[in-house]
């Protein structure tokens, strides 16, 4: 992991045009809403399946666009993914417990 | 070697012998270090959050069915309004950074300040959403509530719980913003400085961001 | 730097703080106001590690306290209740305000700008708060003595007791909370300080193996911390609003707390052990003239350690409740952490092999580091294991094992630290001879105390018990004589150690010939670390002399 990036100045991503925000925006509420009229309807253990998606996919326009995660160092991906796995392995480990329960 | 030397000079890492008397040691400011710090701490509140989800999830897979009954007592059209009002002030944070950015500090000011203002619309919402449910008897230790099932008991509390703690992260939010604005317009953040700002913006997209999960998590449950 | 004349006292000013570097006062303020709102990393450093010994001492006081009761059974001097207060308060300081900021706070802070060629950590001011929120913290902690009493529920703090005990657990899990803030704090810093203040040259793989071991315990405060925090939280929560999150009458699973609770507590004590792990590096390759042999592989094994220490935590929770399933994950889990902490002590004596030993007093810490280390690991194995832990877990052979490791291990290499870098940190050193006396009696002390534990416990004394059965006498009485032992080595290490900084022979810039950039500076180092930011152009512990021996013994 080399670094003579480190001694150079630290680069500033371009700044981002309005427009492509409001786009994001409109997505998010699309998305929103979407999830708001898939409530309804009963898809049994997928309609949780389904919610979370659309969750994710909203929370990582928010991340690499609100955020800029995307236009940035790649060190910010790196801190993502860090969490990302720590979630992964505290999750699947916890239920290694509580699925198998009675 | 020598191109080491002169692009750490370029970046001022290489300090001059009369430079070393103030008080940070001539550390120079560096804005991404400022966001490698500021990312951190972020990375600290997604776990902190992390835990309760992590609560939920175990306690909606033993208590399936009765976390579904409860689900259905939520405010859903009052949750979906406040999931807009909260994606939509992400939206006027980052523009409030774009615009000074590109040298429009008005522009900028009215845009965190409307950030500000839908944080407070956010917060008011919350407000009349607990009061319904408070003075329906259904909180922590009531007795309408231990009357009903364990799932729903658990449901309210972390109901409580997570959308409270999520409230004090808007709280804290709004008033870190309220700062900045007022440090826009005093100039202590200009278009060339403006890291403060960004990681600002950081924080209150974060605080959008668990509101995302816990949005379907309790009022999206038919 | 003498081109500007200089006036008659600024001559003399400067010679004082030449001599004392950071130590003397420069600016405007004096007295203890000039240390404790100093943004300086190294006074920051000084005022951790007052604070720290200082609650160490009251530790170790509790601890005497602990064994005394054992001297015979019956609870003649405290009742159980006492008992259990006792216990609580000794885990709670020594876990929360002795070991876990430990290495980092301390000496972490002083010598990790040093040896990155920094002038200072990336936020300096967040620092000092980090050190606030300390004080603060065991300031909150201490007030639980005084409003329902000290909690009595272990510094595990395990669910249903902790929120139906009438003693104040809500004010010490709130000042455990804060305390948590003070280490998240500190990780951040440091983190961005390995990230971005390198000096010029140093790459990844130019750092000394106690940077690498900080960068690695600063990822598990970052990350693990929280998961800390918002378990205490939610005590409180329960406490207060009765909400029923862990409450199994309303549904809640008590086992979900411990799950909670080890997910931080787990990482935890590689936060306890990976920056020991990096001094043990640092004095091997010093005390043996050599370079480390596995450079890379050492720096990686850290990274390796802190990640599989996320997997683990289950092997508290054996006989908790959870599933086999669980249980048979966390046992297979746990075994693989031995890997990389095998392959630091393989690389650790491969280092020493023909190398030119010089059995300094951190040097024959590290030998005992070594010895109680293993019998620590060892007894980890035996706790790992599922069948034999049944016998064991929640008897004295825990405590006999975490006390190798955390107390063996981990500070027995904070006392070795403190012996290697004391004369670069205050100029002057101590005596070496009391040094290694005192070394001895403690090393003494401490077997007599923890071995019998190991015996105990597999004889099925449980923990935490303010009382036992006769047949129990004989070695917990050697054990309550092996504390007093054990105390007064300490307190001949500690007298001595403070005879040094205070009346020391002065030492110079280099006393061990050690090779990492802290040795460049002046001892004391100057406010500023460096008049020039080094350029860096060799691996660590480059020893050139070492490859040809013979050629420096001929040139001689």
């Amino acid at each position: 992991m080399e670094d003579i990036s480190r001694t150079k100045e630290s680069k500033q991503s371009e700044p981002t045009s309005f427009g492509i925000y409001i786009l994001v925006w409109l997505g998010l509420i699309s998305l929103t809403a979407v999830t708001a009229v898939v409530s309804g309807i009963d898809l049994a253990a997928f309609t949780i399946v389904v919610a979370l998606v659309i969750a994710l996919t909203k929370a990582s326009l928010v991340v690499n666009i609100f955020m800029r995660v995307k236009f940035e160092d790649k060190i910010f991906k790196v801190f993502l993914g860090i969490v990302g796995f720590t979630l992964l392995v505290i999750f699947s480990l916890t239920f290694s417990d509580v699925f198998f329960r009675r | 070697m020598s191109e080491l030397i002169q692009a750490g000079s370029v970046s001022g890492k290489i300090s001059s012998p009369e430079g070393s008397r103030s008080g940070d040691h001539g550390i120079r400011k560096d804005a991404e270090r400022a966001k490698i710090g500021m990312w951190l701490f972020l990375m600290t509140e997604l776990l902190l959050f992390a835990g309760l989800f992590l609560v939920y999830s175990v306690y909606r897979y033993l208590h399936n069915v009765d976390f579904h009954r409860a689900g259905l007592e939520t405010h859903t059209l009052l949750g979906t309004l406040n999931t807009m009002v909260l994606l939509t002030s992400s939206l006027t944070m980052a523009l409030s950074i774009a615009a000074l950015r590109t040298g429009k500090k008005r522009l900028s000011v009215s845009f965190l300040a409307s950030t500000i203002l839908l944080g407070f619309v956010f917060l008011v919402v919350k407000y009349f959403e607990w009061s319904s449910e408070i003075l329906g008897g259904i909180y922590p230790g009531s007795p309408v509530l231990l009357n009903r099932s364990n799932g729903e008991i658990l449901f309210f509390g972390l109901y409580y719980t997570m959308t409270g703690l999520h409230g004090l992260h808007v709280i804290a939010g709004l008033a870190v913003l309220c700062f900045m604005l007022v440090l826009i317009l005093r100039d202590k953040i200009t278009m060339d400085d403006y890291v403060k700002l960004e990681n600002a913006g950081l924080y209150w997209h974060l605080v959008d961001i668990v509101w995302i999960f816990l949005f379907p998590l309790f009022y999206l449950i038919n | 730097m003498a081109d500007v004349a200089l006036k008659p006292d600024e001559v003399r000013l400067r010679n004082v703080s030449d001599e004392l570097g950071y130590l003397a006062n420069e600016g405007k303020r004096k007295g203890i106001a000039a240390w404790i709102l100093s943004t300086d990393h190294k006074r920051i450093g000084i005022l951790y590690l007052v604070s720290l010994f200082s609650f160490f001492i009251v530790g170790v006081i509790l601890g005497v306290l602990m064994r005394l009761e054992m001297l015979a059974p019956g609870g003649k001097l405290f009742n159980a209740q006492e008992y259990n207060a006792l216990f609580t308060l000794h885990g709670v300081i020594m876990i929360f305000l002795f070991v876990i900021p430990g290495i980092p706070a301390t000496l972490g802070n002083f010598f990790l700008p040093i040896q990155i060629g920094a002038k200072d950590v990336a936020f300096p001011r967040l620092n000092l708060l980090s050190w606030y929120l300390y004080v603060t913290g065991a300031i909150v902690i201490l007030l639980s003595l005084f409003q329902h009493g000290l909690p009595d529920t272990g510094w595990t703090f395990y669910i249903p007791y902790s929120v139906r005990t009438g003693t104040d657990v809500t004010m010490a899990v709130f000042g455990v909370f804060i305390l948590g803030f003070s280490s998240i704090l500190t990780g951040m810093n440091f983190l961005t300080t390995i990230h971005r203040m390198r000096a010029p040259g140093m790459t990844w793989f130019k750092m000394p193996l106690f940077v690498w071991a900080l960068y690695a315990t600063a990822w598990i405060q970052v990350i693990a911390t929280p998961v800390l925090a918002i378990t205490l939280l939610l005590i409180i929560v329960e406490r207060l609003f009765s909400v029923g999150i862990f409450d199994p009458s309303k549904g809640g699973d008590p086992v979900l707390y411990q799950h909670l609770f080890w997910i931080y507590s787990h990482p935890a004590v590689y936060i306890m052990i990976l920056p020991p792990m990096g001094i043990v590096s640092e004095i091997i390759a010093t005390f043996s003239h050599r370079t480390i042999f596995g450079y890379k592989m050492v720096a990686m094994s850290s990274l390796a350690i802190a990640f599989i220490g996320y997997l683990v935590w289950g092997h508290h929770m054996f006989v908790a409740g959870m599933t086999n399933t669980a249980d048979f994950v966390f046992s297979l889990l746990t075994f693989l952490v031995a890997i990389p902490s095998g392959i630091k002590v393989f690389n650790w004596v491969a280092t020493m092999y023909k190398g030119s030993i010089d059995p300094q007093p951190p040097f024959l810490y590290v030998m005992a580091f070594i010895a109680l280390f293993s019998i620590g690991g060892l007894t980890g194995l035996v706790l790992g294991s599922l069948a034999t832990d049944m016998h064991v877990t929640a008897t004295y052979f825990v405590v006999g094992h975490f006390h190798y490791i955390i107390f063996g291990g981990g500070v027995f290499i904070f006392f070795g630290a403190l012996h290697y870098w004391l004369p670069k940190m205050f100029g002057r050193m101590y005596n070496r001879r009391i040094a290694n006396w005192a070394l001895g009696v403690i090393f003494v002390g401490f077997n007599m105390l923890y071995f019998p534990m190991l015996l105990l416990g597999y004889e099925g004394m449980p923990r935490r018990y303010f009382t036992y059965l006769p047949q129990y006498e004989t070695l917990q009485r050697i054990s309550v004589v092996g504390s007093w032992v054990l105390v007064a080595g300490l307190a001949l290490m500690l007298t001595n150690l403070l005879r040094g900084i205070f009346k020391g022979e002065k030492a110079g810039p280099n006393p061990w010939g050690g090779t990492t950039l802290e040795w460049t500076t002046p001892s004391p180092p100057p406010a500023e670390n460096f008049e020039e930011i080094p350029v860096v152009d060799h691996e660590p512990y480059y020893h050139p002399e070492a490859e040809e021996p013979e050629e420096l013994e001929a040139a001689k």
